[in-house]
């Protein structure tokens, strides 16, 4: 639901506090050829393959978008620096609060997780995107890595403003009748309640080994799984596949829901929460 | 839910010229006006509105307009294809009298829409637009269920000459209808709903779909309305208020391109 700005803005009249535009690239991308998604018994498996309408034409959307007083993040996913440069300027021409860096979208081929598995590539291009704006850059990656704490380094040496973790988690689905994938791309990325006990760790470590904010995200369906974010180090979260779960009303339901536990656990300050399973 | 249920064929069948009917066995409960989401493994994953109902099979007619639906056109008993499904709202058929209106392959979802009206005791209307007579088709299926069927041609090979909203026009003058049920080409669609003034309006969209499920955002007109979830079908007052509604849709990579 990020598609448009009549869609943001129906996000937004959901009870989400930012919104996080899709992934955006220089160019116009159709992505893969359907079927692109799969529903699971628990969670949806998808490889939409980056489509997006290029940055150019995105701007009228994000334009349309900035009337409203909530902040967009825009996300945007290049090839090398310069892309991420170009685009991270663009974003801030149109409006966008601050960018977000795709470095884990796990099913494109020369983009995506393929950047952000090399730390060197992450230092580089967040250090580069960081300086050619002045918004708060976010970096989003991805739990298909041996070594997650060594990229969150190399994010925050980058510069990066915060982590954002996790994106979907590399994933197939084998038709039995058919004895063949299911996605035209094969490969696609898990998301939904299977992928939140992951996140939750991945937000863990980070926490650990960086001293910039997180913003997690992977699974969260209720109050309680935000809540576990949280403690895991998350200053914020997002939302996408719940959605599919409980409507797009969940942005309001889950606030809800986190409020209600901490006045049940009489915590007055949802921040005396972050980090706090952190012994 | 665990992916595609994988369909045998049961039976294809020629309806006119490069259309055809596929029907599967499918115990779901449907809805006129819900569509399903056919995989034609190999090739693509289209959505495909319901033309067939029974408790036990149910049937999608399409035309071959693309790669997708040309190598579905030639699927025959036995194949095998994915099914997901069904999604969307679907119609809210009722009232007293009823005018539909169908215009080209948007003929083949009306037919359960008005088989359930006729089954309601619902004094049925249809009119079926076509460019010529060859590409009709479901034209006995309607009269045989007990519809009053007009048919309207852009070339006059059959019926009235000219556009199925014309010949819509004319009946709006001197009828009073409970409510109008359209599906076709967009711009027909919204020439009916300038016409239906206060008679309650529902009209089904098309849009390129990915997910079908409500989260992707591709098939979103207006503020944020997903035809795949919130609609395919929307009433009138909600369609005046989308200002893209015969303007523009979008294609796969979400750019907008106009009617």
């Amino acid at each position: 639901m990020d598609e448009d700005s009549g869609s943001m803005k129906r996000v937004a009249g959901c009870g989400a506090g930012a919104i996080v535009t899709k992934s955006i690239g220089l160019k116009p991308r159709e992505g893969y050829p359907n079927p692109t998604i799969i529903e699971l018994e628990c969670g949806i498996l998808n490889a939409m393959g980056l489509p997006s309408p290029g940055i150019k034409e995105y701007g009228e959307e994000i334009r349309k978008f900035k009337s409203l007083k909530i902040p967009l993040i825009g996300s945007i996913f290049g090839s090398n620096s310069k892309e991420f440069v170009e685009l991270s300027r663009k974003m801030q021409e149109y409006g966008a609060d601050a960018v977000e860096l795709n470095m884990s979208c796990p099913h494109a081929k020369g983009y995506g997780l393929e950047i952000g598995s090399d730390t060197n590539l992450v230092k580089e291009i967040t250090s580069k995107a960081k300086s050619s704006v002045d918004l708060p850059v976010f970096v989003k990656l991805s739990s298909n890595v041996s070594d997650l704490k060594d990229i969150a380094k190399a994010a925050e040496k980058g510069g990066a403003d915060g982590i954002v973790a996790i994106n979907t988690v590399k994933a197939m689905k084998i038709s039995l009748e058919l004895r063949k994938p299911v996605l035209a791309n094969k490969i696609g990325g898990y998301s939904g309640k299977a992928i939140k006990p992951i996140g939750v760790r991945c937000v863990y470590e980070i926490a650990e080994t960086v001293d910039i904010p997180i913003i997690g995200v992977g699974g969260i369906t209720t109050g309680e799984d935000a809540l576990e974010y949280i403690m895991a180090g998350a200053s914020a979260i997002q939302i996408g596949t719940g959605i599919y779960y409980r409507e797009l009303d969940v942005f309001r339901k889950i606030c809800r829901e986190i409020e209600g536990w901490m006045k049940k656990h009489s915590v007055k300050k949802l921040s005396n929460l972050v980090g706090a399973a952190h012994v | 839910m665990n992916g595609p249920m994988i369909k045998t064929v049961i039976e294809s069948k020629i309806e006119a010229k490069n259309i055809k009917t596929i029907f599967f066995e499918s115990n779901e409960k449907t809805i006129p006006g819900q569509f399903f989401i056919i995989w034609i493994p190999n090739v693509d994953e289209i959505p495909m509105s319901v033309s067939y109902i029974d408790k036990k099979i149910k049937g999608i007619t399409f035309r071959k307009v693309g790669e997708a639906t040309n190598a579905l056109f030639k699927f025959k008993k036995g194949d095998k294809i994915g099914v997901r499904g069904p999604y969307g709202n679907g119609f809210k058929i009722k009232g007293k009298s009823i005018l539909f209106v169908g215009g080209g392959t948007g003929i083949g979802m009306l037919a359960p829409a008005v088989e359930e009206a006729i089954h309601k005791n619902i004094l049925s209307t249809v009119i079926l637009g076509v460019k010529n007579k060859k590409e009709l088709f479901f034209e006995n299926r309607f009269r045989k269920c007990g519809a009053e069927i007009y048919v309207s041609t852009d070339d006059g090979s059959k019926g009235y000459k000219g556009f199925a909203s014309d010949l819509a026009k004319k009946f709006l003058s001197g009828n009073s209808f409970d409510s109008i049920l359209t599906c076709g080409p967009e711009v027909m669609m919204k020439k009916l709903l300038d016409l239906s003034k206060n008679i309650p309006f529902q009209a089904s969209l098309e849009r390129y779909m990915k997910c079908g499920i409500g989260i992707c955002g591709q098939c979103c007109i207006g503020e944020g309305l997903r035809v795949c979830k919130d609609g395919p079908v929307f009433d009138g007052k909600t369609l005046k208020k989308a200002r893209d509604f015969s303007v523009y849709k979008r294609d796969a990579a979400g750019r907008k391109v106009k009617f």
